[in-house]
């Protein structure tokens, strides 16, 4: 029945619509053929009948349950984007003058090489190591731009993927949440060490040098540059060091996530510390870097791949292999976010200009530790000990809420945050301190 | 016959003539990835005897690298620049035997030519009748109009990307009256130009459609395969372009097509075959949608040139919404890199048109697991110029005349060219120069003319005959004509 509708629509009313070259279909409401062709379509299951629906994406997610929400106290701590002291996303002023810049001196659109702008892959190497490091002197990092740090991360991951095959990656448990997706989709294994200490809400150091000594040899560890993602937890510089010998000593292959360098302390250098200590001891590994934080282009996708290698040979080697992974998944990133940051960091008044705003945004931030501590302080009188806020670092938070605990936050008090426990505190004003220090309260103590 | 499609090997260069060597390079890379295996499974074991044989691990100061087994990798036939010490080739065995040249090593050569009246047609990118890159005034004009909105903010978009940017590309491309969009059947992803969006849907596709396989043309962009295994699709060929008549292999196109797995996927060039040029006509186009309805073959489109083509996006975007009339489903590629000269902002879209809404809200967040693992959302920036554009009456029309500026541009490339080769009665028919559509075209010349044409004339092309009529101008088609009359009628 089906097909004997397609060979009428096929013969007999079409010719007459056909001129010359042009064939005019007319709708399937004027054009009884095409609507009896059309039926016999819709009489077929759609191929992809059998496709369920996906959860939503647990971190993205809440920013859209937030906005749903009509009431008037709502919070949103979940994604992390710097919000202003009144709540506002941030472009920062030196972005806006590159912009202006680069609409005036009209650069043009062409293609970027498959490995980004030379600019902007040379700079971001510099902030990493310093202009002045012996790697980058010896031409021993292989940098690609990225598309921020996700994208940065697969390409490294589908390096791992195809040259160290059977290989794993071993991730802080907790972790972002995103990590594992990307490890699973490039089809490198992964396992996961301690790090998270709910009973101090601090490092479980030990645990976390047992599980790296305990990984086969040649894993690589993924290491969180500063501000650890989720936690706020970073290690002490004296605890780097013994990260740093237990990698050695296993023959591991380091593999930081830098995204909040300059973000994290203010301080571009500071930020850096840990990476730069491996590269001194002469170790090749992985850094993926973004900067949707540190330079608020969240949304231009802005980042990179830089692999430290022994040599500038391997490095040259490396880099070609980046590139064949890139070429199948976009062909070549994005220009514009990279421009904004080589004409940034390129010029010496907007450079010191974006250091003062990131200072500006860190110290924000530390203030409303601050005030969120002391609201806690005041207000809980059971003698919890809340200082780990303080001692966290960077925009993420972990309170120590439990799943119930956290969705308390969210349907009584309108407080939106990941369900791990994670606050975002770049979302969180001043004005907003004292009403948090309540639902945490509350939540903490009259919910399990 | 169907042959699979074949990854690049690599080409040495000699004084005796080129002497290929072909072998799929994946196979090499898991040979060589063997060593970093056995290094791992013989932890613990006398580390001095692998290390001199394998990469020694991070620790500094005892020399060797994890990366010892990494090799150079050839540089991309179309993007690449090649090393100084090796030329590399990226070779494609295809049915007709046509050898892919190295774009790169075209551009590399046509640099370092000091000739005044050398000519570069291996761009793929428009160029003016002087030869430069063009930013188009309405993208300009869309640009400053972003700068100027002091509440535009950079906030991560959806995952999806730019919700308005979405729907204005379906609409481009399916029709403002598109019944799929009215009844809401659509999903629309912004990835990243048209490779972004090829590798999004190919990844969906591997995972959650029954059939595995996909049918590309033969030729085809040089992408397109590594594009779709690396989504994790089996890729296949079907005839397309055909030497002979330098136009398409219809029958061959049919039978292929008609011979394969039903579900299979098939990749379309919506229009302006890339690189032959060569386009089935709209009859052509009907019978090719209904022998793959008939085999419930799932229809991929690239459209990577609406609008650049003809100079109507109407005609351009014609092929797709037959098949999207009949009321089946589809894959589109959408790449605004070409038409709206944004390359490098690398903005693009991927849309599924799907038989429900029900399937089509399921498809989208599907679309999102895919999307999150890469990247985890698409840029703004260029999207943001796109629905300036597209939602603005004026802007859009604006944008219109100068597309069709650039395809108007490129038809009377290959009318000069073709008058300039009748004028000199030039042998053989050259009606295909006028007959192909789009930025390149297939001339036809073998390799050895090719090479003739550029020791002798110093014009760069790649060695499969492929020219980019954005490259030529009025003042060089001349020197061209002159170029291929002499190879054509030179003593063989």
């Amino acid at each position: 029945m089906a097909s004997l509708m397609l060979s009428l629509g096929s013969t007999s009313l079409l010719p007459r619509e056909i001129n010359k070259d042009k064939l005019k279909l007319g709708t399937s409401a004027s054009n009884p053929f095409l609507k009896a062709k059309v039926l016999s379509f819709l009489l077929k299951p759609s191929r992809f009948e059998g496709i369920t629906m996906a959860p939503p994406d647990p971190i993205l997610g809440v920013s859209e349950a937030f906005k749903a929400d009509t009431n008037g106290m709502k919070l949103n701590l979940g994604v992390g984007a710097y919000r202003t002291e009144e709540l506002q996303p941030y472009v920062l002023n030196v972005v806006k003058k590159a912009e202006n810049l680069m609409l005036e001196r009209g650069d043009n659109k062409e293609y970027l090489p498959i490995e980004g702008l030379a600019a902007f892959n040379k700079a971001t190497a510099e902030l990493l190591f310093g202009a002045g490091h012996p790697v980058i002197k010896e031409q021993r990092v292989a940098t690609i731009q990225g598309l921020s740090g996700t994208g940065s991360l697969r390409l490294a991951a589908a390096l791992i993927e195809r040259y160290f095959p059977g290989a794993k990656v071993v991730i802080s448990s907790p972790t972002w949440g995103n990590h594992k997706n990307i490890f699973n989709d490039a089809k490198v294994p992964w396992s996961e060490y301690r790090y998270y200490d709910p009973k101090t809400i601090g490092l479980d150091f030990e645990g976390m040098i047992a599980d790296i000594k305990e990984a086969p040899e040649g894993s690589f560890i993924l290491l969180h540059g500063c501000a650890h993602n989720p936690t706020g937890i970073d290690p002490t510089p004296e605890q780097w060091v013994k990260i740093a010998d237990v990698i050695q000593e296993k023959n591991h292959i380091p593999f930081f996530d830098v995204a909040y360098q300059g973000f994290a302390s203010g301080s571009l250098d500071e930020d850096a510390a840990s990476v730069r200590l491996f590269a001194e001891r002469g170790m090749e590994f992985f850094v993926a870097q973004s900067y949707s934080k540190n330079l608020g282009l969240y949304a231009e996708r802005i980042g990179a791949i830089n692999v430290v290698c022994s040599s500038a040979d391997a490095a040259t080697r490396v880099k070609s292999q980046l590139k064949r992974i890139a070429r199948p998944m976009y062909s070549n990133p994005p220009v514009h976010g990279a421009r904004i940051v080589a004409n940034v960091v390129g010029d010496v008044t907007m450079f010191s200009e974006w250091k003062a705003e990131m200072e500006m945004m860190a110290g924000r931030i530390k203030t409303v530790r601050q005030e969120l501590y002391d609201s806690l302080v005041s207000k809980d009188k059971s003698g919890k000990d809340w200082s780990f806020i303080l001692k966290q670092i960077g925009m993420f938070s972990f309170t120590g809420l439990n799943k119930a605990q956290s969705d308390n936050m969210t349907d009584k008090w309108h407080v939106y945050m990941t369900k791990d426990g994670r606050i975002s505190l770049a979302g969180l004003s001043l004005a907003k301190c004292e009403y948090l220090a309540d639902a945490i309260i509350d939540s903490y103590h009259n919910v399990s | 016959m169907i042959l699979d499609w074949k990854l690049c090997g690599e080409v040495r260069s000699s004084n005796l003539g080129v002497h290929l060597i072909t072998k799929s390079v994946t196979m090499e890379d898991r040979r060589q990835s063997i060593g970093a295996l056995l290094r791992h499974l013989n932890s613990g074991s006398d580390s001095d005897n692998l290390s001199s044989l394998y990469a020694s691990p991070t620790s500094g100061g005892t020399g060797g690298s994890v990366f010892s087994h990494l090799v150079q990798a050839p540089e991309d036939p179309i993007l690449g620049v090649p090393s100084s010490s090796s030329i590399m080739f990226c070779v494609s065995i295809s049915f007709s035997n046509i050898l892919d040249d190295t774009f790169g090593y075209v551009t590399v050569a046509y640099n370092k030519d000091p000739s005044p009246v050398k000519l570069n047609l291996g761009v793929g990118a428009y160029r003016t009748e002087e030869g430069k890159p063009l930013v188009l005034n309405v993208v300009r004009k869309a640009e400053q109009q972003l700068i100027n909105d002091r509440t535009r903010i950079k906030e991560y978009l959806p995952i999806v990307g730019l919700v308005e940017f979405n729907k204005l590309s379906a609409k481009l491309i399916l029709g403002a009256d598109s019944p799929a969009i009215r009844e809401n059947r659509i999903t629309t992803v912004e990835c990243l130009s048209g490779t972004g969006s090829l590798r999004v849907g190919g990844e969906f596709l591997a995972k959650h459609y029954h059939q595995k396989t996909i049918y590309i043309t033969q030729p085809t962009w040089g992408n397109h395969p590594k594009i779709f295994t690396l989504a994790g699709l089996t890729v296949k060929t079907y005839r397309y372009y055909d030497p002979a008549t330098r136009g398409l292999n219809f029958q061959g196109l049919l039978e292929d097509l008609g011979a394969a797995a039903p579900g299979s996927i098939v990749l379309l060039h919506a229009c302006a075959h890339n690189p032959t040029g060569v386009d089935p006509t709209i009859q052509q186009w009907e019978q090719i949608r209904k022998l793959m309805r008939s085999k419930g073959l799932m229809p991929f489109f690239d459209s990577a040139y609406q609008g650049f083509a003809s100079g109507s996006l109407d005609t351009d975007a014609k092929p797709i919404r037959m098949f999207v009339a009949d009321g089946g489903e589809c894959l589109v590629a959408q790449s605004y890199a070409k038409n709206m000269g944004l390359y490098g902002e690398r903005v693009g879209a991927l849309s599924i048109v799907c038989k429900s809404a029900d399937v089509a809200g399921r498809v989208e967040s599907q679309l999102k697991l895919v999307i999150r693992p890469m990247y985890s959302s698409p840029p703004i920036h260029g999207a943001s110029i796109v629905a300036v554009i597209l939602r603005d009456k004026n802007l859009f029309n604006e944008w219109t005349l100068e597309l069709k500026a650039m395809a108007d541009r490129i038809i009377s490339m290959r009318k000069q060219l073709f008058e300039a080769l009748r004028t000199r009665g030039t042998p053989g028919d050259w009606s295909h120069i006028i007959k192909q559509i789009g930025m390149f075209t297939f001339t036809g010349l073998n390799p050895a003319q090719v090479s003739f044409m550029t020791k002798e004339y110093h014009i760069y092309m790649t060695s499969d005959g492929r020219i980019s009529m954005a490259g030529l101008s009025s003042k060089t088609v001349p020197h061209l004509a002159d170029a291929i009359h002499a190879v054509v009628t030179k003593a063989v």
